[in-house]
């Protein structure tokens, strides 16, 4: 393959870069030019070191294209663990920072800067990932074609992790436009721009060309991932930035639009990042790891355009009591609260597609996953509309209750699933006939399990019991508590919070390594899962 | 009449109209007689090859 004109783009990228570090105005905004200097430096010497500068007609016949491009997959499952353990990790640390706080350490790894870092990670990083690697494997399954524009597929892979890099650092270096899950400043957001236009050009050209009649429902919910982030994206990071060699940007919202557009983005995230992608995979790995239909399919169509039409409301949940007006909270509440019924509509779904089949849920680890991921997609979706009710968010918001609802959503449903869907996939990507164990699997499945466990009840008595110290009056209408009262009060929970996120980590510790190990083609010699293959019985 | 004022009434009367029965007719459509049959297939496809 000759890769030349990439290789010069990436050269004169890194040549800009350093241009944009030399006429930086300001310390940050030079600093990540520097960053972003060695990374396409290193990009292109990479590149250039294969480089083939044979003439393009000589004696190699390109190489026949196979059915499916797949490389890119495995990279991306590769990428996807890799992002997964970081994150994770990054998680347990800034846990330990608030139960220790001279875990801060000034000025790159304070909280504030931590904090950021490790919800991107997973969600952008790790969620990003398993959604772009998965998307591209299951629409060229269903579609029974070849991914549309040929290397374009790559430059979504490596743009993408080049956005993560970019967002990482500039976070750890103090560049923030401090929006929740779009802290990326402006050039960043560009970057992410171009690379999200080429992966819905992979994605929709792929569509265009199926030879599938059908448009399988996961892909419906890919397509709907795809386009709405593009949307909430541009929209929530318009900004006019200070200089085009500087790092600050201003909204070009202010004041209660802005905060209105922030959260419309911030709720549409999980709704459509953290929602819809995902459940593109639930419909696709349970019917095939169960190797049974989806229990319903039209209830699959409900689900999809219900859930389209009413997440999109949803937004002003998140700015209950505020200066928001009283008519776009209790909207926002209202919708909330409809979104049970397409949410559960899901989740029955899924769980009857097993139907039939339920001792896999016994004899099968990953099933065993994937269930639980879709339990715990019904459990988060049954606390987010009870805590968006006005009355119960008044007690919740601002409390340690929402960041344990957000990770039982983001650790059960997202993580089981996207765990799920890479033990499906890494076999069948290296063409290995198994794992290397299925019974790592299971110890992945119970600490994972047992970790969110521990880390939603904590967050639950810690959040409960701050609202009721805030709220408490005494007889004479004084606070009871100081607020640093509160945050004294937290230190076990923060401590067996950490707990809990280290056993999340430990079992995705032991998926990297078994992981590695299949794609290595190693296999363990173990017993198998109890069940998992009928006892032979002897001739009558 | 004001831009915001303008795109508010359209939004609370037209607009909610046309989602409205976008929403009901993508329903009807679904328990259309015949439905039954195309839904399995559909649901068939990922289980078509490997």
């Amino acid at each position: 393959m000759k890769y030349t004109f990439e290789t010069i783009l990436l050269g004169v990228g890194a040549f800009l870069a350093l241009l944009g570090a030399g006429f930086a105005q300001d310390r940050q905004f030079e600093a990540h030019m520097w960053v972003l200097f060695f990374v396409l430096l290193g990009g292109t010497i990479v590149m250039l070191r294969r480089l083939d500068f044979s003439p393009a007609s000589a004696g190699k016949a390109a190489a026949p294209l196979s059915e499916y491009s797949d490389d890119v997959v495995k990279y991306g499952v590769i990428a996807t663990v890799f992002w997964g353990v970081v994150g994770f990790l990054v998680g347990v640390v800034v846990a330990l920072q608030l139960a220790f706080p001279d875990l801060n350490i000034e000025p790159w790894f304070n909280f504030g800067r931590m904090r950021p870092l490790h919800t991107s990670a997973v969600i952008f990083a790790f969620g990003g990932n398993a959604l772009i690697a998965t998307s591209f494997y299951i629409v060229q399954r269903t579609s029974r074609a070849r991914l549309f524009g040929g290397n374009l597929a790559w430059f979504v892979f490596w743009g993408y992790q080049l956005f993560i890099v970019m967002a990482a650092t500039g976070y750890l270096l103090g560049i923030t436009q401090s929006k929740e899950y779009a802290e990326p400043e402006w050039y960043v957001d560009l970057w992410l721009t171009i690379v999200w236009v080429a992966y819905l050009a992979v994605f929709l050209g792929t569509l265009l060309v199926r030879k599938e009649p059908h448009i399988y429902v996961a892909n419906w919910f890919y397509l709907a991932f795809i386009v709405t982030i593009a949307m909430l994206h541009i929209v929530n990071n318009l900004a006019v930035p200070v200089s085009f060699l500087g790092s600050k940007s201003y909204s070009a919202f202010a004041g209660v639009q802005d905060a209105l557009t922030q959260w419309w983005y911030g709720h549409n995230a999980v709704g459509f990042f953290l929602t819809a992608g995902f459940l593109g995979m639930m419909y696709y790995f349970i019917p095939k790891q169960a190797n049974r239909p989806v229990y319903s399919y039209r209830l699959s169509i409900i689900h999809f355009w219900s859930l389209i039409f009413m997440y999109i409301w949803a937004g002003p949940h998140h700015l209950h009591y505020t200066a928001l007006p009283d008519w776009a909270q209790t909207l926002g509440m209202v919708f909330s609260i409809m979104l049970w019924m397409p949410s559960w509509g899901g989740m029955i779904n899924g769980l009857m597609t097993l139907s039939g089949a339920w001792d896999k849920i016994r004899t099968d680890p990953i099933i065993r996953m994937m269930v639980m991921a879709v339990a715990f997609y019904g459990m988060a979706t049954f606390e987010g509309p009870m805590m968006s009710i006005k009355t119960v968010n008044s007690l919740s918001h601002y409390t340690d209750w929402t960041i344990g609802h957000v990770h039982s959503g983001a650790l059960g449903w997202n993580g089981l699933i996207t765990f799920g869907a890479i033990y499906y996939l890494t076999p069948k990507l290296w063409n290995r006939e198994r794992l290397y164990s299925v019974r790592m699997v299971n110890w992945h499945f119970w600490l994972a399990t047992l970790g969110i466990v521990v880390y939603a009840a904590v967050m639950w008595v810690a959040g409960i019991q701050q609202g009721l110290m805030w709220r408490e009056y005494d007889d004479q209408g004084f606070l009871v508590y100081s607020f640093a009262e509160s945050v004294a009060a937290m230190l076990p929970y923060y401590v067996l919070r950490a707990l809990g996120g280290a056993l999340f980590l430990a079992g995705a510790l032991l998926m990297a390594f078994n992981v590695t190990m299949t794609i290595l083609g190693r296999v363990r010699d173990e017993a198998p899962i109890f069940g998992a293959t009928p006892a032979l019985k002897p001739a009558e | 009449m004001e831009t915001y004022t303008a795109m508010r009434q359209f939004a609370d009367s037209w607009a909610l109209l046309a989602m409205t029965l976008f929403f009901l007719g993508v329903v009807a459509f679904i328990f259309r007689p015949g439905a039954k049959k195309a839904a399995e297939d559909a649901a068939a496809i990922p289980l078509k090859e490997d």
